[in-house]
């Protein structure tokens, strides 16, 4: 069985969560990379060599400098020619060029995968995590997405795969990319963050989630996330939500501050090795999957915390 | 220009999903069921769209159950001209596209819209594999949606902020949680949408075949995480954090 992983990076650098995908990758069968991207070339030399990797294909071409799905994806489907399984990390990258691949392919995919029981049966998700599910692919390709959090990162050394040009179609002439409004973040990434604290709508606007929030993630060196509320009452921009349609984390410790626990947040952190819970509502049901719980006014606790801390 | 909104039937939002004790899938026996959050949205957006002058007529659709057929009256309610209902029963995400590509291939609509995915399934698939069905652009995750001649531009939300592409009509589209909050339908328009017209449908009459591809061996209940402590107050907090190595 030949894999093809979908390398996720920016053109200078590949990212983490490429890592975790060379992982699932490697329970199915030989581990090749592709990396489509313009100007890309550190990018393949990283990948190159992560332990067990054996090939990195690398499609250099303008065309695929934002990876849009509509470029990317027929190049992924004609490498599927000789490849049993595509894999692709289940980031907003992923998820958009993956179910394109499937469909050219004529392939059911399996999405946000949590483990490889075998090269055709996989456990997912579904309902917000809250069933798990264990499914058979009948189809003779698989195109996959994998949960980041659920597998071990790969080495990112010790591997010297070969590196070999691919081209594709090139731009499909549909669709153009316009601007990218990326918030410079000094913080550590939710995905990767090994502590995240997050603020829920308790925090009541911008200024008091940053001015109660922020100083604690500093104390802490933590990445920062927020409720599905929170963003949607404008206090941090979208990209911090943590739930089921948000970023999927699972950090060392997860603070939640001022989260009562909605399902669909529990779905996004409730991997979390360590959660602590900080709400003055002592039935909320946050404190059912805390392992440390502190009823008390965020207000007055917080600013405690950073003091003491 | 039409648009399409393909519409979902699942469990409601506020329910807890209850795994069978068979393991043999998800207890949707006597629970609520309502429009998939995200397809409100998309249905908001095509109405909007239309309000605007943009559209001429929201077309909703739903491959489902029987049932489906009161989220389509939803969707009526809510605004939508008129609705396709194809039965068929856990059609996976490759076989509705399939089946949406035909009617689109009919209907020759300038966008389609969905939500980005169904809170049953979780599968975030079929709007990006109808794209592919159907050659068109794809616009993910939409956060905002601007029609403009013959293109439409969509910040889409993506890890790490937002991303706006423009993308040549006709076009798929996506919906995130935030491209706008949808409309609660009045009574009176409840009242009109039983009149409205309803088209019924089978996959064959498509000649789509939607044969699952995946076979669900088991479904269980995920790990359950037990409640821990409580601490009294801040210095106990700080001397857990401590003990744990996450506070120097």
């Amino acid at each position: 069985m030949k894999t093809l992983v979908y390398a996720e990076h920016d053109n200078a650098s590949l990212k983490d969560a490429t890592l975790a995908v060379v992982t699932a990758a490697s329970q199915i069968g030989e581990v090749h990379v592709l990396v489509a991207g313009s100007g890309c070339g550190a990018v393949a030399a990283q990948a190159a060599k992560i332990a067990g990797v054996t090939t990195v294909h690398v499609a250099d071409d303008a065309a695929y400098a934002q990876q849009l799905a509509e470029n990317v994806a027929p190049l992924v489907a004609s490498l599927m020619a000789s490849h049993d399984a595509f894999l692709a990390p289940a980031t907003s990258n992923g998820k958009n060029i993956a179910p394109r691949v499937a469909a050219l392919l004529d392939v059911m995919q399996i999405s946000d995968i949590l483990s490889v029981e075998s090269a055709d049966t996989f456990t997912r998700p579904i309902y917000a995590g809250n069933a798990i599910a264990t499914v058979q692919s009948s189809d003779a390709k698989k195109v996959i997405t994998v949960r980041g959090t659920a597998f071990a990162k790969a080495e990112e050394t010790g591997g010297s795969a070969t590196i070999e040009a691919v081209s594709g179609s090139g731009d499909s002439g549909t669709s153009t990319f316009l601007s990218a409004e990326i918030a410079k973040q000094e913080r550590p990434e939710l995905t990767s963050a090994k502590i995240i604290v997050s603020g829920g709508r308790a925090l009541k606007d911008a200024e008091t989630f940053a001015a109660t929030i922020l100083p604690l993630a500093d104390k802490l060196g933590a990445g920062v996330g927020a409720s599905r509320a929170a963003v949607d009452a404008g206090f941090v921009p979208n990209d911090y939500q943590v739930g089921q349609t948000g970023k999927i984390v699972a950090p060392e410790v997860y603070v939640a501050v001022g989260i009562s626990g909605a399902i669909q947040h529990l779905a996004g952190m409730k991997d979390s090795k360590v959660i602590i819970a900080i709400n003055k509502d002592e039935d909320a049901p946050i404190f059912q999957v805390a392992d440390i719980g502190l009823v008390g006014d965020l207000f007055t606790v917080v600013p405690e915390l950073v003091g003491k801390l | 220009m039409k648009i399409i909104v393909p519409v979902k039937r699942v469990i409601d939002y506020n329910v807890k999903p209850r795994v069978k004790p068979d393991g043999s899938g998800v207890d949707l026996a006597n629970v609520k069921m309502s429009m998939n959050p995200f397809d409100e949205i998309a249905i908001e957006e095509a109405l909007r769209l239309r309000e605007k002058g943009v559209a001429t007529e929201v077309i909703a659709v739903s491959v489902g159950p029987d049932k489906a057929q009161e989220t389509l009256r939803t969707a009526l309610a809510m605004g939508a001209d008129r609705a396709i209902l194809v039965v068929a029963e856990d059609v996976e995400p490759l076989g509705v596209a399939k089946i949406l590509a035909k009617i689109v291939e009919e209907e020759q609509p300038g966008l389609v819209i969905l939500g980005k995915q169904a809170i049953d399934d979780d599968s975030n698939q079929t709007g990006q594999m109808l794209a592919a069905l159907t050659g068109r652009p794809q616009g993910t995750f939409a956060n905002t949606v601007n029609v403009s001649g013959d293109s439409v531009h969509v910040a889409r939300e993506v890890d790490g902020g937002l991303q706006t592409v423009s993308l040549k009509m006709p076009a798929i589209i996506t919906t995130d949680l935030r491209l706008n909050e949808p409309r609660y339908a009045s009574l009176p328009n409840i009242m009109k949408a039983k009149s409205k017209p309803l088209a019924q449908k089978t996959p064959a009459d498509y000649g789509v075949d939607v044969t699952p591809r995946l076979k669900t061996l088991k479904v269980v209940e995920p790990p359950v995480r037990s409640a821990g402590i409580k601490v009294a107050d801040v210095d106990a907090l700080v001397a857990k954090l401590k003990e744990m190595g996450v506070a120097a």
